[in-house]
């Protein structure tokens, strides 16, 4: 959480400074819940198909920052080599599908993930878990994406945040059921709520969803209610969200929730949370530096090729 | 002519593949116990239960399942029960799929069956061509068998690629088109066409099934001593300009047919080709025919008059004979 947050805060400036080309997005206060479903994936062994308010997850998954930082700062040594920006990268080998900007189109991906691995005998303790939001709730391909992995059963934990915007559209016209959690019933899947300003709660919520789906409990719904705490992108000052809405317990940061929890608790000190910023602040410097000396896609270099099997190119 | 079908050799292909590779299976709507709409997976499910696979109605989650299992190393066959309902999965192709490689360099391969084309009686929604929307988008393979042995082959070809294949099957084809042997005896790779008539006074470019409305126009002319030479693209993607520019050297003369709606689409993109590549090869304007631009319309009286036919190709070639 503290890295991501910390990372995303460099980014935004570097964004501000015109320092990154094209869009940046961030998820300030979704870290929480983020951080506690990658807190519960194993690298190379499940699958995490993050979102653009992801990088809490995907750091915790196990993702280096040096991927973030090479694919916003256009470094060539990037996953993919300048070719895609930003939230867009991934790692699909080691279980990080890389994302498409259409809405709820990875949920399939992940589940096609997940019954490949039941074909191959490899499904056994696995988890696939796809990031979404309340807007991606309205598409199509979320639908179908769930109800295909809930007729086969899959371990598939989709973690809604519900984050009382899309873009700029509000939840009451984006959905008219009471609760999205509801929808879990319509589905045949298991449905859990939390308060994800709420980092224990979350982590205690989500980290369930996971065992469940672990152990064969099929797919899981987890709607976490929440404000995002930024605009869509950067570019976007979010003035149309109300001053009641973030003076709302929705409103609150789930960072300073966290770390009051944390320090409450006596499971950490305020010394170590000092010292954790400041490593997170010293690893964010490192793998901005590195990326920002690396070299830039050449098109002179890029081979341009579209296709795998070499024969296929025309030469037109 | 023989009794191998075309709908057999898609059959047979599948069947084959599915016995040699672990790791293709086969996944769509109602493919299973009932072996699929025009029964091209029939009895596959009994030898290979738990390859192949009945979906749900969800075209889009398919392709996302198929692009999934294919980073998985495996690769899938996603039998559209009509290409028409492939637009449901348009996003799922073009922008997972097709832009899957370029972004992450992990290739994805599948196979989508798309059985295309009309026959009579079938209407607007389950009649289209769809090669032309998938061969704009960079990333993809659209391959179109026009003959038995092409389709056992190109199929085992697409599901041995490592990139998204859109196989389009013509359904007028599957029990009308026969032959002696099911794997023939000239194979080609993907992207390479075949003449399959030879002649000298005009070219007649074609795929899928007005290959063979080209070749009994072409007989019919025959009749009155015009040689029309005959070839068949095989795939429209990659687009063998090559083989087609050769055959325009020889002719002077170039018709392109499609049974696509006219705008733009294959027919649109060989002559393109032909012009601005071999302008000085031709004696003529090149030439197109295709579908009319209206939705395929049901009643057989009008989709004979739709989609270009033998009287129409011929009427076709006269007038570029003439011009």
């Amino acid at each position: 959480m503290i890295t991501a947050r910390t990372l995303e805060s460099k980014l935004a400036s570097l964004y501000k400074a015109g320092k990154i080309v094209g869009g940046v997005y961030i998820g300030p206060g979704q870290e929480a819940i983020s951080a506690s479903l990658g807190s519960c994936l194993t690298w190379g062994h499940d699958v995490f198909a993050a979102l653009i308010r992801d990088q809490g997850g995907r750091t915790a998954f196990g993702e280096p920052m040096l991927d973030a930082t090479r694919s916003y700062l256009g470094s060539v040594k990037g996953l993919s080599r300048g070719r895609d920006g930003n939230i867009h990268r991934g790692d699909p080998k080691a279980g990080l599908p890389a994302m498409i900007s259409h809405l709820g189109a990875m949920i399939s991906v992940v589940s096609g993930m997940l019954l490949a691995r039941r074909l191959q005998g490899k499904l056994e303790g696995v988890v696939g878990a796809a990031s979404v939001g309340d807007g991606a709730t309205s598409t199509g391909a979320f639908h179908e994406g769930l109800n295909v992995a809930a007729v086969e059963k899959l371990p598939l934990v989709l973690l809604l945040a519900n984050n009382q915007f899309a873009y700029s559209t509000p939840t009451e016209r984006q959905f008219a059921c009471a609760n999205l959690v509801d929808r879990a019933i319509g589905y045949g899947v298991e449905g859990h709520e939390v308060d994800g300003t709420d980092l224990l709660a979350s982590l205690k919520v989500i980290s369930e969803a996971v065992e469940r789906a672990r152990e064969g409990g099929g797919p899981q719904l987890v709607v976490a209610n929440l404000l995002r705490l930024s605009g869509h992108g950067e570019h976007d000052d979010a003035s149309y969200v109300p001053e009641a809405l973030k003076n709302s317990p929705l409103g609150r940061d789930c960072m300073t929730v966290g770390e009051n929890q944390l320090l409450e608790a006596g499971m950490i000190t305020t010394d170590e949370l000092a010292s954790w910023k400041s490593e997170a602040a010293e690893e964010v410097q490192a793998a901005v530096a590195t990326a920002q000396q690396e070299p830039s896609p050449d098109p002179y270099q890029d081979d341009w090729r579209v296709f795998s099997s070499p024969e296929l190119s025309e030469h037109h | 002519m023989g009794e191998v079908t075309y709908i057999d050799a898609i059959r047979e292909a599948q069947h084959d593949v599915l016995q040699d590779d672990e790791r293709v299976f086969i996944y769509g709507q109602d493919v299973g116990n009932f072996g699929g709409a025009f029964k091209a997976t029939k009895g596959l499910k009994e030898l290979f239960p738990d390859r192949v696979l009945d979906s749900p109605i969800s075209e889009d989650a398919m392709i996302g399942m198929a692009v999934g299992a294919a980073i998985e190393g495996m690769r899938p066959i996603i039998e559209m029960q009509f290409a028409d309902f492939s637009s449901v999965a348009f996003n799922q192709i073009v922008n997972q799929a097709a832009t899957h490689f370029f972004r992450t360099g992990v290739p994805i391969p599948i196979t989508v069956r798309l059985p295309s084309g009309g026959t009579p009686g079938s209407g607007p929604f389950h009649s289209q061509m769809m090669e032309s929307i998938y061969a704009y988008y960079p990333g993809l393979v659209i391959v179109t068998p026009a003959t038995v042995a092409d389709a056992y082959w190109m199929l085992v070809d697409s599901i041995a690629l490592d990139d998204p294949v859109l196989y389009c099957e013509h359904k007028f084809l599957y029990r009308w088109l026969k032959a002696d042997s099911m794997k023939g005896d000239d194979r080609l790779p993907i992207g390479q066409a075949r003449i399959v008539r030879a002649g000298k006074h005009a070219t007649v470019v074609a795929y899928s099934a007005m290959v063979h409305e080209a070749l009994r126009a072409a007989d019919s002319l025959s009749e009155e001593g015009w040689e029309i030479e005959v070839v068949d693209l095989r795939s429209v993607k990659p687009l063998d300009t090559d083989t087609v520019i050769a055959s325009v050297a020889r002719t002077g003369r170039l018709l392109a047919v499609g049974e696509a709606f006219p705008w733009g689409g294959v027919t649109a993109e060989v002559v393109s080709r032909v012009a601005s590549e071999g302008f000085h090869l031709l004696d003529a304007p090149p030439q197109r025919l295709n579908a009319r631009d209206t939705p395929v319309p049901y009643h057989p009286n009008l989709w004979e008059a739709h989609r270009p036919t033998l009287e129409s190709i011929s009427a076709a070639i006269r007038n570029l004979l003439r011009l």
